[in-house]
């Protein structure tokens, strides 16, 4: 028999248990479209944290102090204080993969404009920093090397400082604010950044030469960390291995010795991350699978049903000439019709449901043809498998013992 | 030589007893005979039928159809002669539900290659207007009498040019007038469209329509006779309408 009859076979089937053949495919159509939902879910929540990282300066390496057995005592990492001065002196000079470095001393406090306060992060960096970031300015200059010679008392402000500390929208390039009771004029306004992966708000920060927070506010010779940048992607790791050997030289350790500082990439904290959107994902994913499967049994029970009612039926093809793989195509094809159209209707649930939370939850979704390709082969697959053996049993049937069925 | 059988038996094992539905029957028929089976209610009627149309098959013996052994074919060359060579009427018409007369007319043509869906459509037309049923293609088997549903039967059992047709009772849910319509088209098939026909009754007053008559009882031949006063269904039928007419002027 032609396929195209088989086929039209089946569908005659099913428009004739409309209600029945719908119910069946729930199930298909839950699962599927929870595949689709959950991956997209998955996916989207994978990138954001991706373009977030990545965003943050795709090269860029942070190098912080570790805490180190000194003289047995292990120190919290907070206080530790082992990068200074010389280690960018001794970068700067040795390190060829490097592009651009900064230091990097913070320290919190209130910034005060008129009345108006607010409770900010002051980072002192150099005037790489920005470019290390892949952070452009708004408005305004980057201070300069002889602004980080002198100490100035000049700043670059994020857009939540901004908005806090004028709040009635006055330009804030030019204004001088007090932080800690220093006046600092506002050279520079920085664009807006956004939350990072952790949640944090990137634009609550003012930037200033490292020098002035270390002169100024911390009387502290010391840095929290070391920003730099690969001269490109691929020199990353290299970037690495050279900042690890000019360190130790540096700070003068003996083989065997642990490193007093860590050095942290963008792709490893990339990596860290979707790995565990990874595991998100498959877990979703299994879930929802679990469903598919479950759907299946649903029509597999279905299909029992149906080739015992239509046994008289079966009997009476068979005596005007179909032969058993006839009568076999017949049920398996009705099948994997009724696990193939509720796959399309899940898909476009699926869609739907993703567009949903995006659009009310404001979660990060990201449909991907993968998923659509897989969940859609995972419903013929569902057809095929648990439509083979009612099919089976309805082509073994005696053509006359299937006609005197009552 | 269509059908040649020789020494058939055949058995149902019902638990510890055997039940000898066919005892050692043997019988041709040509080409172009209008054979009428007989015999009382469990004689054995349908099963030779049913090994006839070569969907059950023989304890023991042999079965010639068109000259080819039975037996030696596989389970899809049978369904090949199911399909193109024989035709099968049962007395319960057997008619897909829901589905229109002409839909069912064309299912055995879904399971033959050759035919195109127009030709099948086509075909199926043409077949349903000889048993006169043109008017009614696309009505289903609920919105159709008996009469009609059998002749819808009857076109499914002709649409791919049988070389013989095989009823059991086709007229055993037929009120009489009804059972000569049905009569009349089989004698048809036979004298004008030359198909063998073997008929399988229990009714004396239908074995009349045919020239031959092979009685059963117990699974044994107990009579193979001709008839030598053919009755014409097609004058039984107007005799029929005139004394209507005598009756109700
Ligand atoms: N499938 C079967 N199993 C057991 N016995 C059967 C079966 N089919 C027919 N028989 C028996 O064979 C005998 C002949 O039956 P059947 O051919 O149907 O008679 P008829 O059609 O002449 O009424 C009966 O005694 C019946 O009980
Ligand atoms: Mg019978």
């Amino acid at each position: 028999m032609k396929i195209v009859n088989l086929l039209r076979i089946a569908l005659r089937a099913i428009r004739r248990n409309k209600m029945r053949s719908f119910l069946t495919m729930l199930g298909i159509i839950i699962g599927v479209g929870a595949v689709i939902a959950m991956i997209a879910i998955g996916q989207g929540s994978k990138q954001s944290i991706q373009s977030q990282i990545t965003a943050m300066g795709s090269n860029m390496i942070t190098i912080r102090p570790n805490s180190n057995i000194q003289g047995g005592a292990r120190m919290d990492a907070g206080n530790v204080q082992t990068l200074s001065e010389p280690d960018v002196t001794a970068l700067r000079n040795n390190a060829a993969s490097i592009s651009a470095l900064s230091p990097l001393v913070s320290a919190r406090g209130q910034a005060i404009n008129g009345p108006d306060n607010w409770t900010s992060s002051l980072q002192g960096v150099s005037s790489d920093y920005l470019s290390i970031r892949s952070w452009p300015l708004k408005e305004g200059v980057v201070f300069t090397d002889q602004d980080v010679k002198a100490a100035t008392k000049v700043c670059l402000v994020g857009q939540t400082v901004a908005s806090n500390l004028f709040p009635n929208g006055d330009d804030p390039v030019g204004k001088t604010i007090r932080f800690k009771n220093i006046p600092f004029r506002i050279i520079g306004l920085l664009d807006k950044k956004g939350e990072n992966a952790f949640g944090q708000d990137q634009d609550d920060i003012i930037l200033t030469p490292f020098t002035t927070v270390q002169k100024r506010i911390s009387a502290t010779i010391y840095y929290q960390a070391i920003f730099a940048s690969a001269i490109n992607d691929q020199s990353t790791s290299n970037a690495v291995d050279e900042i690890q050997q000019i360190l130790r030289t540096s700070h003068r350790l003996q083989k065997g010795m642990d490193d007093d500082f860590t050095v942290r990439t963008q792709a490893e904290l990339i990596s860290t991350f979707t790995s565990t959107s990874q595991i998100l994902t498959v877990l979703l994913a299994v879930i929802a699978g679990i469903s598919l499967v479950v759907g299946g049994i649903g029509i597999m029970n279905i299909m029992y049903v149906s080739v015992t009612e239509r046994t008289k039926e079966i009997g009476l093809r068979m005596s005007v000439g179909a032969r058993g793989v006839d009568i076999l195509m017949q049920f398996l094809i009705e099948a994997i019709v009724i696990s193939i159209t509720g796959g399309l209707i899940g898909v476009v649930l699926g869609i739907a449901a993703t567009r949903g939370v995006s659009l009310f939850l404001h979660w990060p979704t990201l449909i991907t043809q993968s998923s659509v390709v897989l969940s859609f082969m995972v419903c013929f697959i569902t057809g095929v498998f648990f439509g083979y053996y009612p099919a089976l049993k309805a082509s073994r049937l005696d053509p006359i013992e299937a006609l005197h069925y009552e | 030589m269509i059908v040649d059988i020789r020494n058939l038996r055949r058995e149902f094992r019902m638990g510890e007893e055997m039940v000898r539905a066919l005892n050692d029957i043997s019988f041709t028929i040509t080409a172009g005979e209008f054979v009428t089976i007989m015999g009382s209610s469990g004689s054995g009627k349908t099963t030779l039928l049913n090994i006839m149309d070569c969907l059950d098959r023989p304890t023991s013996g042999e079965y010639f159809l068109d000259g080819v052994d039975v037996s030696q074919l596989s389970k899809n060359e049978l369904a090949g002669y199911h399909n193109r060579k024989l035709g099968f009427i049962f007395q319960a018409y057997n008619l897909l539900a829901r589905t229109s007369a002409l839909e069912n007319v064309e299912l055995p043509l879904m399971y033959n290659k050759k035919f195109s869906p127009r030709q099948r459509r086509d075909k199926a037309m043409e077949t349903l207007k000889n048993v006169r049923l043109a008017d009614r293609m696309h009505h289903m088997p609920s919105q159709l009498s008996g009469g009609q549903q059998q002749r819808v039967a009857i076109a499914r059992a002709l649409v791919n040019d049988p070389v013989m047709v095989l009823a059991d009772e086709a007229t055993g849910n037929l009120d009489s007038r009804t059972s000569y319509e049905i009569m009349m088209l089989i004698q048809e098939l036979n004298e004008m469209h030359g198909k063998t026909i073997v008929f399988v009754t229990h009714e004396p007053d239908i074995a009349l329509f045919s020239k031959r008559t092979i009685t059963l009882r117990d699974g044994k031949i107990i009579k193979d006779a001709n008839n030598n006063h053919v009755r014409n269904a097609k004058e039984v039928l107007a005799n029929l309408a005139s004394l209507t007419e005598i009756q109700n002027p």
